[in-house]
């Protein structure tokens, strides 16, 4: 029938089994060392500029005086907590981008706390009030798309994503409720002369607080992941959900409380921005972390400790964006474009790390 | 009533971006890639058209702009724009087997980076000495209306008075529709998108289909930026003034069930509830309310989402594979 011989192609493909683990940081770490001569080559294209300037420019801005190191810092432990608040979600690959709407719920929570009984109650009450009512509100908006998965199984990626946008509108519209003056559109800096459900100062450092309970999280879901039942059904409905049927896990349930659990941590990353570092609510408070949050737990490849390298070196390639930006008179989202092409660069080495490629074989083509 | 009548037109005039964006989504997503990288797409197919022309209309001067020109030199640098992001995004989630939502979120932070950068330091990149980007000439030929429109009154108003893009992309969600309704290939490509192993199987080249959907899905998208910028903004170009326009896009996609020709009037909808607040007298009391009314089309999309699933009618449903990349030795 078929004619024409048949030639085995010439790029054969096969799943690689587990690479050893160094082997797959030198892939990686060649794969980021591409970017940033790539990176280069488009800076000096584009701009004119010299690149090596752009990259000392860039860690000098993120580590230029002590106040930018611990700012650094402090945006590093935000961004973590929110990708380990991901994390929980993604092991039972329940695709939860609905991270930046959980963190402004979260700061809601907070604020509206402050705002409305800020003046009436003694700090730790009001304090603790905020902290539940933002892992509540946090974990409502985890829940609801967790609950429409288990019951009717709806997309979980487009509900979470509506999610986001819909707390955002909340957010304007209390914002405007709130606004001081009337007619600024702004909230403005809440309680600022009675200090009035302010996190406090730890070691007298305003930076410290984030980094504490971003570390206690990181050993927390380290912890639930790996050692704790709940984070053994995780990895099961994750790995595959008709062995977890069959062993008797309750599907629907693990997936509604990981989501709980998920977004109540956003929820308190909500209180800290609120609370502890702006001290006001605005709509974009979260600022794109809940979608960076995503790319920083799969790069990490949902390893907490691994995610602590990773969200170091999103905060870093953004700090130091803002720097080249006053440096060199340049846009503030040059930075967003060399952390695309550094991204790019990290999601496609995955390929050689998970997949072997075995050419065609010269004296075989006659098979 | 004749506030209803001005109404129409600018939201239509919202709802078309919108329209180029979910036509092209669905494209994309009937082949199984989820492209969350759309509002980075839609950007980068503005601002490439927006180079094109600062460059074409920086080089006429004072002088008169060649209309034909001053149109095909933006379209086809919006399109060239966008399909590089497409290829990036095919060969990544298709020849590498990337994970599409990460892959995606990757392509929206490059390319919105990508669009507020070039927008925002063009002029000083190439000294050029003007305030602001301002390509008026440009955008005079894309708002062109048909010579006819302003005779026929309010009819013409309502269906004549608008650039030609935007009569394209309800022809492009028509076509697409048809496409992929009634014609082999758009059977093939929807097979692909519900079982591409079952597609292979039947001797379909997944690949080749995954890619070349992806990348016309991108070049429509983009289609949409361009024709913010040149038609709505008047050829202005201002950081992040493009906004949440591409996720309402992808919004659109779920609530239009996958249906191009449904988008047509789903995207004039949407456009109407992007702008509703403005229309709706609240009084200067009450401001907050109008963001409310925002919020309207994200909480209608994820009704219809909740309900689809709900229901659990199979036309209803996204594709079956969609997000999932296909290897065909994984089965």
């Amino acid at each position: 029938m078929n004619t024409k011989a048949q030639k085995e192609p010439l790029i054969h493909l096969t799943k690689r089994g587990a690479m050893p683990v160094y082997k797959a940081m030198i892939i990686r770490a060649l794969a980021v060392v591409l970017a940033l001569i790539v990176c280069a080559v488009i800076t000096g294209l584009t701009t004119g500029i010299d690149p090596i300037a752009v990259y000392t420019s860039i860690i000098s801005g993120a580590f230029g005086t002590a106040r930018k190191t611990w700012i650094t810092l402090q945006d590093v432990s935000i961004l973590l907590t929110i990708s380990l608040a991901l994390t929980l979600a993604f092991r039972m690959r329940f695709w939860n981008i609905g991270g930046e709407g959980q963190v402004l719920m979260g700061g809601l929570g907070a604020a509206a706390c402050m705002i409305c009984i800020g003046d009436r109650l003694p700090a730790p009450v009001l304090i603790l009030l905020m902290l539940i009512s933002s892992l509540t509100l946090g974990a409502l908006w985890g829940l609801i798309p967790a609950v429409c998965k288990a019951v009717w199984n709806t997309n979980e990626t487009l509900s979470t994503l509506m999610m986001n946008y819909i707390a955002t509108q909340i957010v304007l519209f209390f914002t405007i409720l709130w606004e001081v003056p009337k007619g600024s559109g702004k909230i403005g800096i809440i309680n600022q002369d009675s200090h009035a459900g302010w996190l406090p100062q730890i070691f007298g450092s305003k930076y410290l607080l984030p980094i504490i309970i971003a570390t206690a999280i990181t050993v927390f879901v380290y912890i639930y992941i790996k050692y704790t039942k709940h984070g053994y059904e995780i990895r099961v409905v994750g790995e595959s959900p008709r062995t977890s049927i069959y062993v008797g896990i309750n599907v629907k349930k693990v997936i509604i409380r990981t989501m709980i659990v998920s977004g109540a941590i956003c929820g308190l990353v909500g209180l800290i921005l609120v609370g502890g570092i702006n001290h006001t609510l605005t709509a974009t408070i979260s600022d794109g972390r809940g979608f960076t949050a995503v790319l920083v737990s799969w790069m990490a490849q949902f390893n907490p400790f691994a995610m602590i390298l990773t969200s170091f070196v999103i905060v870093f390639m953004d700090r130091g964006a803002g720097e080249i930006a006053t440096q060199f008179d340049l846009n503030q989202s040059f930075g967003d474009i060399l952390t695309g092409i550094i991204l790019f660069f990290i999601i496609g080495c995955e390929f050689f790390i998970n997949y072997q490629i075995r050419l065609r074989k010269k004296g075989h083509r006659e098979a | 009533m004749l506030g209803f009548l001005a109404f129409i037109p600018r939201a239509v005039a919202q709802g078309i971006p919108l329209l180029f964006g979910c036509t092209g989504e669905i494209v994309t997503e009937k082949s199984g890639n989820l492209n969350l990288g759309l509002p980075g797409v839609m950007y980068v197919g503005a601002i490439s058209g927006v180079i094109g022309s600062f460059f074409y209309e920086n080089s006429v001067g004072t002088g008169d702009v060649n209309t034909a020109l001053a149109i095909l030199i933006p379209l086809l640098c919006s399109m060239a724009g966008s399909l590089v992001m497409g290829l990036i995004y095919s060969f990544l989630v298709v020849t590498l087997r990337a994970n599409q939502n990460v892959t995606g979120l990757a392509m929206t932070t490059f390319g919105v980076g990508f669009g507020n950068f070039f927008g925002g330091s063009l002029i000083k990149l190439y000294k050029a000495d003007i305030p602001s980007i301002s390509l008026s000439k440009t955008s005079a030929c894309f708002r062109m209306q048909l010579p006819f429109a302003d005779d026929l009154g309010v009819i013409g108003q309502l269906i004549f008075s608008y650039g030609f893009l935007a009569y394209t992309a309800i022809i492009i969600a028509i076509v697409v529709a048809y496409v992929l309704k009634k014609t082999r290939v758009g059977l093939n490509l929807r097979a692909v998108g519900e079982n591409p192993a079952t597609a292979d199987a039947a001797g379909i080249n997944v690949s080749k289909y995954k890619y070349i959907s992806t990348c016309i899905g991108c070049v429509i998208a983009g289609l949409g930026g361009l024709y913010y910028v040149m038609d709505y903004a008047c050829g202005i170009w201002s950081n992040d003034a493009f906004g949440d326009r591409g996720w309402l896009a992808i919004a659109l996609v779920i609530f239009t069930l996958w249906k191009s020709d449904l988008g047509i009037f789903a995207s004039i909808l949407f456009g109407g509830l992007y702008i509703l607040h403005l229309y709706i007298p609240t009084g200067m009391e009450h401001m907050e309310l109008k963001e409310l009314y925002k919020m309207i089309p994200y909480v209608v999309t994820m009704i219809v989402l909740i309900f689809t699933s709900m229901r659990n009618r199979r036309e209803d449903q996204p594709p079956q594979s969609l997000g999932l990349n296909y290897f065909r030795e994984e089965r």
